[in-house]
Formats: structure tokens, sequence, C-alpha cells
């Protein structure tokens, strides 16, 4: 961090995906009315922008907003500078994580790496874990609540034949899953040497 | 002559996944149509944006990028064909980055190599809707009709992702007609009023924020009700599992009574085309599309 010496625009540009982008933006504020869970975010992408370009890297990084954002893409195809907000919403929310200054119970941010340690494993997603992972992430109590909740979800799906529960022993999985373990350590390592992260 | 492709179903449409009744009817329609899919060898997840905090950037491009090469070398020279609006879009991202960065698609080999891969950029990749309408077009489309879908309501959502932000070429983000267009070409009637047709229905955060997605599924399922809609009509999978499955819950906690059916597209071609029930993929619903199944048990008419 020291490297920016407290200029937040800088470290962004440097260390977030398409965080070069920031600086474009010209505060028009078309995309605070696109996002669907507008009302619930604190900041809304445009406010994001101004509070990095005013330094305010610990309320930027705290804050919950950017995973609050659905991937809807409104925001993109009104932007006129076209900005890709959704991938910096993402980025941002990504570095903070990787900071650890992201909220640690936002559902969104446990979710989304729970995401994506279910599909590394085997190279595909197996929907039946990654629903059980996540029902269950606050203890077995909890999850067992949860899982009463949905059940009806559940069993529909059963019958619909939209959920297998024998993907929990015998799991689709790609050929290769070790060569994709391979090439997911190779890419992580480049990305870490070329944004300047320690590990 | 059959036309020819490298098939990415994704993950939610493997065999028995959240989609595979989409597959399903996917197959059918396909099989009518002379268009043959094969699926690229051992295709991997393409690590849909949800993953993010954990992947990165390189790591969802290395992804994309595996599948990428893999078809290159099994199946040299088909376009990529994807079925999943959340997969063609995270594909076509990739694609569009590789193809403007010698850096990015240097290190994309370098990690690539780890699995024995090279990717040479040569890929094209497509949804399946692009193919229906560019490559086979609505005539054609129409001309296998056995059953048109008459006196069917259909409100057509497209949801995000097939809409933004790439789109089907020569469509408006705010109004695209092309569902609306295959609906009329395979003899339903489309609500072209529908007023949530490009909304957003949560995504996956249907699943971390339940309360604020349900709040745009609703909205989505009462205004297709308004219109006076039998079912609704969508390309997503993911639109399509969660504005079906989250109706029961909705009317579990807000005592509505929600009880509209959510079909793929390709399930009204399938049915249309003379697909049993099964093949179309109706037997995969929570929620029963009666009109349709009426539709599909009905013997077919010989042809003229
Ligand atoms: S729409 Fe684009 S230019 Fe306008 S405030 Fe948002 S990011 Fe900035
Ligand atoms: S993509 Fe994200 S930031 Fe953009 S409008 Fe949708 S929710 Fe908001």
């Amino acid at each position: 961090m020291s490297a920016y010496q407290g200029d937040f625009l800088k470290e962004v540009e440097a260390r977030v995906e398409e965080g070069e982008w920031v600086k474009m933006c010209m505060q028009c504020g078309v995309c605070a009315g696109s996002c669907p869970f507008g009302p619930h975010w604190e900041h809304s992408p445009q406010k994001i922008f101004m509070m990095i370009r005013a330094g305010k890297r610990e309320e930027v990084l705290t804050s919950d907003a950017m995973w609050m954002c659905t991937s809807c893409y409104n925001c993109v195809v009104r932007c006129p500078r076209k900005l890709p907000i959704t991938q910096i919403m993402h980025g941002l929310a990504t570095y903070a994580h990787r900071l650890g200054l992201a909220p640690k119970m936002q559902p969104t941010r446990r979710f989304s790496v729970t995401f994506w340690s279910n599909l590394t494993r085997t190279g595909r997603v197996n929907e039946l874990k990654l629903v059980l992972q996540v029902y269950f992430r606050n203890g077995f109590a909890a999850g067992l609540k949860e899982f009463w909740n949905m059940r009806r979800v559940g069993l529909r799906l059963l019958a619909a034949k939209r959920m297998n529960p024998f993907e929990l022993v015998f799991p689709h999985r790609c050929k290769d899953a070790k060569g994709i373990q391979r090439m997911l350590a190779k890419a992580c390592e480049i990305e870490n040497r070329k944004r300047g992260f320690s590990q | 002559m059959k036309k020819e492709y490298a098939f990415y179903p994704g993950c939610s449409s493997q065999l028995r996944g959240s989609a595979s009744n989409y597959l399903t009817s996917v197959n059918s329609m396909c099989q009518t149509l002379e268009v043959k899919m094969t699926p690229i060898p051992d295709w991997n997840c393409c690590g849909a944006s949800i993953g993010y905090a954990g992947s990165g950037e390189l790591a969802r491009h290395v992804m994309n990028a595996r599948n990428f090469a893999l078809s290159e070398k099994h199946l040299p020279g088909q376009d990529v064909v994807a079925t999943c609006a959340a997969c063609w879009l995270g594909a076509k991202e990739t694609k569009q980055k590789l193809d403007a960065s010698r850096a990015l698609m240097e290190d994309t080999n370098e990690a690539l190599k780890e699995a024995g891969l090279r990717y040479e950029a040569k890929t094209e990749v497509r949804h399946m809707v692009e193919v229906l309408i560019e490559d086979i077009g609505y005539e054609e489309i129409r001309k296998h009709v056995v059953k048109p879908l008459e006196g069917i309501k259909f409100a057509g959502y497209v949801g995000c992702q097939t809409n933004r932000p790439f789109g089907i070429a020569g469509e408006s983000f705010e109004n695209p007609m092309y569902l609306d267009k295959l609906v009329e070409t395979v003899g339903g009637e489309a609500l072209v009023k529908y007023e949530q047709k490009v909304a957003c229905c949560g995504g996956a955060l249907a699943f971390s924020e339940p309360d604020k997605s349900q709040k745009q599924i609703k909205e989505i399922v009462e205004a297709a009700y308004d219109q006076g809609a039998d079912m609704i009509v969508t390309p997503c999978p993911l639109c399509q599992a969660n504005v079906e499955i989250y109706q029961a819950e909705i009317n579990r906690k807000q005592g509505t009574k929600l009880d509209m059916p959510v079909m793929y597209y390709s399930q009204l071609l399938a049915v249309a085309y003379g697909a049993a029930p099964k093949q179309a993929g109706l037997d995969g619903h929570v929620i029963q599309p009666k009109k349709l199944q009426d539709i599909a048990v009905k013997v077919v008419p010989a042809r003229k």
C-alpha cells in the first residue's frame, strides 16, 4: 500500500480489475438508478467511484455495496463513458475480500467464495453440494432450519429430476480435474505477480 | 446439410442438473432442425461471474480459454455454442478480452500449458438463440411446425444476460423482440406489452439475498399475470429456475397465489415440432405447464 502513498485511486488502478477506468467516470448518475437492488445499497457505483477519487479507502473497501451487484449489466449499457461498471464492482469486492476488509458476514461474499471452491475441486459446479454448503454455513442447527424451510423446493426439484442426490457421492467432474487445478494455481501465481500481491 | 457446433452445455444443464430439462428440449429441437451439437470433450465450468471473490481475473479467463482450446483441438472449425446465458456471457467476455490484449493472451496460455493445452484464438462463441435466428432463420424455424401453439399467451422474459452487455445483434437493450418473434413463429401469442421483459431476477443473489431477489421475482410474475399470460418463456436457465422455483416460497411468505409456469424457448419449439412431453422436458417443472402439455400429448396431425 505504501507504494501508492495514500493515493487510493492509484492503488485501485494498479490492483483492481478494470480499476484504470474509474477516473473516466463523469458522475452523471445514470448507473445509480440502474441497480435492481438499488434501494438496499448504501453506495451506488457512482458514489463508490467518487469515494475512490476522494481517497476514502476504508469506507469503500468495507462497504457492502459491491456485494449487492447482481451482474445485470443495466449500468454498463447505459453509462455514457462506457465504464465496465459490473467488473469494477466485482473487482473492488474481490480486492476488499483479498485484504480481509470485506464485511465478514456478507452473504454474497460467502456464497461467492463457496461457489469458486466448489467448482475448482472438480472443474464443474456441484449444485447440490453448493446448496448444502450454503445452508450449513452457519453451523449444523442453523443449516437444518434453513433446509427445513426450503424442503418443499428441494423435494419438488427432486421430483422434477432437477436435483440428484447421487451428486454427493458420484459428482460430475472433469476427467482432467488435476490439470485444471494446476492451471488455476498457475493463473493465480501470474496474477499475484502482476498485481503485486504477496501470496 | 447438417449444421455442426461445439456444444458447451454448462453446469446447470448436466444430466439431473437444475436445467437438465433445458438440455433435453434443446436436443429435441436440434434434431428437428438438423443441427448437430457435439459436446466439447471434458468441458469445465465457465467460472460464472458469482465466483469472482475466489477467482480473481485471470483464473476466470483461463477456465473459459480451456474450453475454447479443447474445442479447437477436438472440434476444429466449429463455433462454440452455449445454451446458458451466464456461460455465454462469461465466455464471450473472455474472448473479447483475450482478443484485445496480447499480454493477457500470453498469461492465459502460460496457465493453459499446465493442462497441456493452447488457445489459438480461432474460436467463435455464440448463444443457441443466435444459431436459431442467424444461422437457421425464422422462416426455417416456422417450416417445421406441426403443432402451432395456438391459444397460449406467453410473456417473453428475456432477463439480463442474453441481453446485456452483448445482446443479440440488431436488438435493443430496452426492448429486444426476438423472443416474442420466436413465440409467434411457432404459433403462440406474444404479449409484447409485458413490462418486466428485461428486468433482473436477482441472478445468483437469489441464494444469498433471498428477500431482495424474491421481490424482483414477484414483480416479474405479477406483470405476466397483468397481461393475462398463461406462461412465461425465457432463454436463461438461471431466470427459469429463480422465477419458477421461488414462487412457492413467495406464496408461503406473503400469502400470494402465484402459479405461473416458466418455460424455455426450446421447449416451445420442441412441442411445436411434435415432441412428446418428456422429449420437450415438460416433466422437469415444479409448476406444470398445463396448456403446453395438452398440445404435446395431442396426436400429430399428418403433414400436408
Ligand atoms: S453512468 Fe458511468 S459516467 Fe455516469 S456516474 Fe455511472 S459510472 Fe460514472
Ligand atoms: S450490474 Fe451491478 S452495478 Fe450494474 S446496474 Fe446491475 S447491479 Fe448495479
